[in-house]
């Protein structure tokens, strides 16, 4: 009836996929393990939270220093002339991960704006505070690369941090026009945002107009002044990195803690009905090789 | 009845209104805008957005006064001793180690200083025995960057003693 051949369908029985029902053993196990990662991720949001108390604290004269630092870039409405062609962008982050989004939205920002700038015509480069920007742009926007910076994140920055990346920018021989600062606002312990803060050469800055109104200014002062300010942006800016960044890994490993002892939970459950079905099993074993006698 | 309420709009039109204020030669500007001073370091804020009445600063181009509209400018702070004279008169100083001014056309002043202590944080005689290191220390620099580190050290010492005296 069946015709003759090897297209007929022959239900193989499948070795190695089937899985047997998890002994106590390996249930054991992986409770064990899952009540390890609990613990640490617990103990990296205790220490997340008493670093973010810290940042915060520290960021309420940052930002009264920073929005004082931008004034002048505000009120004075300085744009870069059109033509310009060199531009710079600054990502700032950090080199620990397990902070959620943190790094990925700088880097994402980071790409649009590279994109975006070179389809306009115009010459980018961009510097990486944190080994996560490095790693996140080197394999895709590898040669856009200028600078990157280490071992930011590991202790709260200081204005010490930000003058050398201001100064190791001026000495880079980059002669840009203008720029911007990509970092996370801190909103709330909840909610940061990727905020974009610009900063502008010495010769666009002096080239504004708005800038006459400025009495008494000579090219020595303003060069001093305009260093001093692109430090004093970079310092806000790591502050609100940090703040962000800290707050984040709160929330990330506090969910990952959630995560865990609902885990715990489930397989507590499972063990237990594990090891009623094992208990069932043996005395039935024994019931019937007792009734088997009779 | 028409004629009582013709007669009572004529009595309600009647005041007529004053002309309207021209300014005369003689009258004061529309009012002195109060200055919105902001004074803070990268760790300590002074004040944010205060109304005083005037701020002496230690510029590169000389020490001058900042009263409400002031010219606008921008300078950068050498070290010295900032003044802050509140509305009631009562001053208080600081010392800034250096760091920038900037006075707007709106009234706002913004002194940014890389480090501002208030006097009482400051000990005579350390910063006199830091002076005399930091002088040894420009007279032992052998290459160009540690003699001018040297001398940065010497100013902020000098104008640290002076400032105590």
């Amino acid at each position: 009836m069946f015709a003759r051949g090897a297209v007929v369908a022959l239900y193989q029985p499948q070795w190695g996929q089937v899985r047997n029902m998890a002994t106590l053993k390996d249930i054991t196990r992986r409770l064990k393990s899952i009540k390890n990662i609990q613990k640490i991720t617990k103990s990296m949001k205790m220490v997340s939270a008493a670093k973010y108390a810290r940042a915060e604290r520290e960021l309420k004269p940052a930002r009264v220093y920073g929005t004082g630092a931008l004034a002048l870039y505000e009120k004075a409405e300085i744009k870069a002339p059109e033509d310009k062609k060199k531009h710079l962008l600054i990502g700032v982050s950090s080199d620990r991960g397990l902070c959620g989004a943190i790094h990925t939205s700088i880097a994402k920002t980071l790409k649009n704006e590279i994109t975006n700038l070179s389809n306009a015509g115009k010459e980018v480069m961009v510097v990486g505070v944190g080994d996560k920007i490095r790693g996140l742009l080197q394999r895709t926007h590898g040669n856009y690369l200028l600078l990157t910076f280490k071992e930011v994140g590991r202790r709260p920055p200081s204005f010490g941090d930000a003058s050398v990346i201001a100064s190791e920018l001026l000495n880079s021989g980059y002669e840009f026009d203008e720029g911007s600062v990509i970092y996370n606002r801190f909103r709330s312990v909840i909610s940061y945002k990727t905020d974009e803060k610009p900063i502008f050469s010495l010769e666009t800055v002096a080239g504004s107009e708005s800038l006459s109104i400025y009495d008494d200014i000579d090219a020595d002062v303003l060069r001093n002044y305009q260093e001093f300010t692109l430090a004093n942006i970079l310092y806000y800016s790591l502050k609100e990195s940090t703040t962000s960044e800290q707050s984040a890994r709160m929330t990330a490993m506090d969910n990952a803690s959630k995560n865990a002892s609902e885990m715990i939970d489930k397989l507590t459950l499972t063990f237990n009905r594990t090891r009623q079905a094992v208990i069932t099993k043996e005395l039935i074993e024994i019931i019937s090789g007792a009734a088997a006698l009779d | 009845m028409f004629r009582a309420r013709r007669l009572l709009l004529r009595l309600a039109a009647r005041p007529p209104l004053p002309p309207p204020r021209a300014r005369g030669y003689a009258d004061p500007a529309a009012g002195p805008v109060p200055m919105a001073f902001t004074f803070a370091s990268p760790t300590q804020v002074f004040y944010n957005g205060a109304n005083v009445k005037q701020v002496d600063v230690p510029t590169l181009t000389g020490s001058f006064g900042i009263l409400a509209s002031h010219v606008p400018t921008l300078q950068v702070l050498k070290p010295g001793v900032v003044t802050v004279y509140a509305e009631d008169g009562t001053a208080t100083k600081y010392f800034v180690s250096s760091g920038s001014v900037t006075v707007h056309a709106d009234s706002t002043v913004q002194v940014l200083a890389e480090e501002a202590v208030t006097m009482d944080m400051l000990d005579l005689a350390a910063a006199k025995s830091n002076l005399e290191k930091a002088v040894s220390e420009m007279a032992a620099a052998s290459d160009e960057a540690a003699k001018a580190e040297a001398q940065i050290k010497v100013e902020a010492n000098e104008a640290l003693v002076k400032a105590l005296e």
